[in-house]
């Protein structure tokens, strides 16, 4: 059941190749066969890889690949050329607004890891860019989510903002930048119950709460385990929000994580930064090139060590 | 529901809407699988046999590839049928439950929707919380405990989630109760030390009770993709699981990868999580479900 990488599945038509010493058009065409399988296993949207190997072969089938000694790598190198070009530089920086506080606002689906990276973004504000957050608890629905939250700001040493579970998320994120401003706090964090994007009542909840509260940031969670719908999840909340920015969390199991190119090919906005773990310093720069190395499964020996 | 009647529709418009069977076609209805998540390997296996089918029995026209698909969906629904959502309760001593799975997934969710439904059926219930590493994780488990009236046996966080098992047991004896459900810190599959700590919660069981767990339930994310594989390869391995959850249906996603589990590894769905309340879990009926993905196909054949 091991995932086979696309070097492994180019091997039968580059064997082929050899023997006739030449590459035609349909060894490309079996090739960028290959490719597609390969991303698909990945979990890359069916779609999204339908552009990307119309794209690819373009290439493919000019000088590139054709005219080459060693037309496998080449085809390799193309593929992950433009899956590193698709999926942006390196935006590991997050805004700040002109009159602080900075809001930012997490939100995405149940259980894809927000409560968890809004506590790891705070440690990375403070120890990276010297910054003092302040962290909102507005997930009044989940239950023990405040409790959650709070605990994370113990383990930090920083504040948190709570009003309980009776006040409504859009109130406590009024009431929360009030009290920033008060205590000199130069971002504010809000972290945002779990909610689908079809449900037209909490996504207003949101709607709501970016009204309010301008955020500089409306980062969107999401677990890099998520299958096919990740182009439905992050279109949704990108059109209905406005999302600025991407966090691909749990990057530290042995998904291939092909979601991360699916959300930013749908969505066009960067992923700023990847989940590697529970603990609090678990937050990194997202690699565009390690990214795509690894959704070809050419095995990113870094991020797959074992960090338990 | 909605989403599955669309697969099952694409299917219907895929077959109108080619003349020819080609390798267009079948990268279509490809497509159409992969969409569903069905597993990787099971989707492509199922192309295969489908392409040799064509080629035998010499079929050019789309209406009559989609008997063969139909008899090949059959095929997995057959399978289906003879896998029940039962649930190994002893009647007359104490039932074990352990959940197990990936972070996030709804395991602590599920407890408490389990714990609603056994309670419901007049039985004692009691909660074992043995996530003790997330934070909050404990006092979650209570809010659920509160919420359905049930007891919870904890320790506090950090500590060793083995011995909050061992406790939870004594307590759950000394109480007459009839279902201890227990709930375990989610782990990503690769991690060998989290798995091993896993294994080990499970062995206390073990010798505590002879024949417990009766149940091990894999809790599943319906949105997940192809690495559910993997986790139901793994935790299988490690706790020998015996069913699983699939959690978040009430979503877009279609988690069609319990498909390819059952292919194989062969382990059956027991019950499916349709929302955040404690009312929203089902019981698996793997008629309806595949059923429900393929209903026009199936419905078409029986013309
Ligand atoms: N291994 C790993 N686990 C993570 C990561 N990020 C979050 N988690 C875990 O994923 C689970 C869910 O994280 P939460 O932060 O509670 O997710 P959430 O989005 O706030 O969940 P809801 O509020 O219920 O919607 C927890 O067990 C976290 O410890 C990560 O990068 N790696
Ligand atoms: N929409 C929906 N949300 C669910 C379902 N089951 C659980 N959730 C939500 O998913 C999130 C995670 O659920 P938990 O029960 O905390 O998951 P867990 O597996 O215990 O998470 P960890 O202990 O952190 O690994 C919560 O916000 C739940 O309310 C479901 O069937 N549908
Ligand atoms: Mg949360
Ligand atoms: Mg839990």
């Amino acid at each position: 059941m091991a995932f086979e990488g696309l070097a492994d599945r180019l091997q039968n038509t580059i064997q082929k190749i050899r023997g006739k010493g030449k590459v035609s058009e349909s060894d490309v065409k079996e090739m960028m066969r290959e490719v597609r399988l390969a991303l698909l296993e990945a979990d890359v949207n069916f779609k999204v890889v339908k552009e990307f190997i119309k794209k690819v072969s373009e290439r493919a089938v000019g000088q590139e690949v054709m005219k080459s000694l060693t037309p496998g790598q080449q085809v390799i190198k193309v593929v992950k050329e433009e899956l590193t070009n698709l999926m942006g530089g390196e935006q590991s920086q997050i805004a700040v607004s002109k009159r602080p506080p900075t809001v930012i606002m997490m939100v995405g689906l149940q259980g894809a890891g927000k409560t968890t990276t809004t506590g790891k973004l705070a440690n990375l504000l403070r120890k990276k860019h010297n910054r003092n957050p302040l962290l909102v608890a507005a997930d009044i629905y989940r239950p023990a989510a405040i409790k959650q939250l709070e605990t994370l700001g113990k383990q930090l040493s920083m504040p948190v903002f709570s009003l309980g579970d009776q006040v409504s998320p859009v109130e406590i994120a009024r009431q929360a930048i009030e009290k920033a401003k008060a205590d000199h706090h130069d971002y504010v964090l809000i972290d945002t119950a779990g909610r689908l994007h079809i449900d037209g009542e909490l996504m207003n909840e949101l709607k709501e709460i970016k009204e309010l509260a301008s955020p500089e940031e409306i980062f969107l969670v999401v677990d890099a385990m998520t299958g096919q719908d990740a182009v439905n999840v992050a279109e949704s909340f990108n059109e209905q929000l406005g999302i600025t920015g991407v966090v691909l969390t749990k990057l530290d199991g042995d998904t291939r994580g092909g979601a991360a190119l699916s959300i930013r090919s749908v969505t066009g906005k960067p992923i700023k930064f990847v989940g590697m773990g529970e603990k609090l310093d678990a937050l990194e720069a997202f690699h565009p090139e390690r990214m795509a190395s690894r959704i070809l499964g050419m095995g990113d020996v870094l991020t797959l060590i074992e960090k338990a | 529901s909605k989403t599955r009647n669309n697969f099952a529709n694409k299917v219907n418009d895929l077959v109108a809407r080619y003349r020819k069977v080609d390798e267009d076609f079948f990268e279509e209805l490809e497509e159409i699988l992969i969409q569903a998540d069905v597993g990787f390997n099971t989707v492509m296996e199922l192309i295969d046999e489908l392409k040799m089918e064509v080629k035998r029995k010499n079929i050019s026209d789309p209406t009559e590839v989609q008997s063969a698909i139909s008899e090949k969906l059959v095929e997995i629904y057959q399978s289906g049928e003879k896998t029940t959502g039962h649930i190994n309760i002893q009647e007359d001593s104490l039932t074990v439950i352990l959940f197990v799975g990936v972070n996030g997934v709804g395991k602590t969710t599920t407890i408490g929707k389990l714990a609603h439904m056994y309670k419901q059926q007049g039985k004692n219930v009691i909660l074992a919380a043995g996530d003790t590493f997330r934070a909050g994780a404990i006092d979650q488990l209570e809010v659920w405990g509160n919420r359905v009236g049930v007891d919870v046996v904890k320790h506090s966080e950090g500590s060793d989630p083995a011995a909050v098992m061992f406790d939870a047991i004594q307590s759950a004896r000394a109480k007459s109760a009839d279902i201890l459900l227990c709930d375990t810190a989610g782990r990503l599959q690769n991690k060998v030390n989290l798995m091993n700590e896993l294994e080990k919660v499970k062995r206390v069981i073990e010798r505590e009770i002879p024949g417990a767990p009766h149940e091990v339930l894999l809790v599943l994310d319906a949105t997940t993709g192809q690495n559910a594989l993997l986790q139901a390869k793994t935790f299988k391995e490690v706790t020998n699981v015996s069913g699983i959850v699939l959690t978040k249906l009430d979503g877009t996603a279609k988690g069609g990868i319990v498909l390819a589990i059952r292919n194989e590894l062969n382990i059956p769905v027991k019950f499916v999580g349709l929302g955040e309340k404690m009312d929203d879990l089902q019981a698996f009926d793997p008629e309806k479900y595949v059923y429900g993905l393929f209903s026009t196909i199936i419905e078409k054949e029986a013309e």
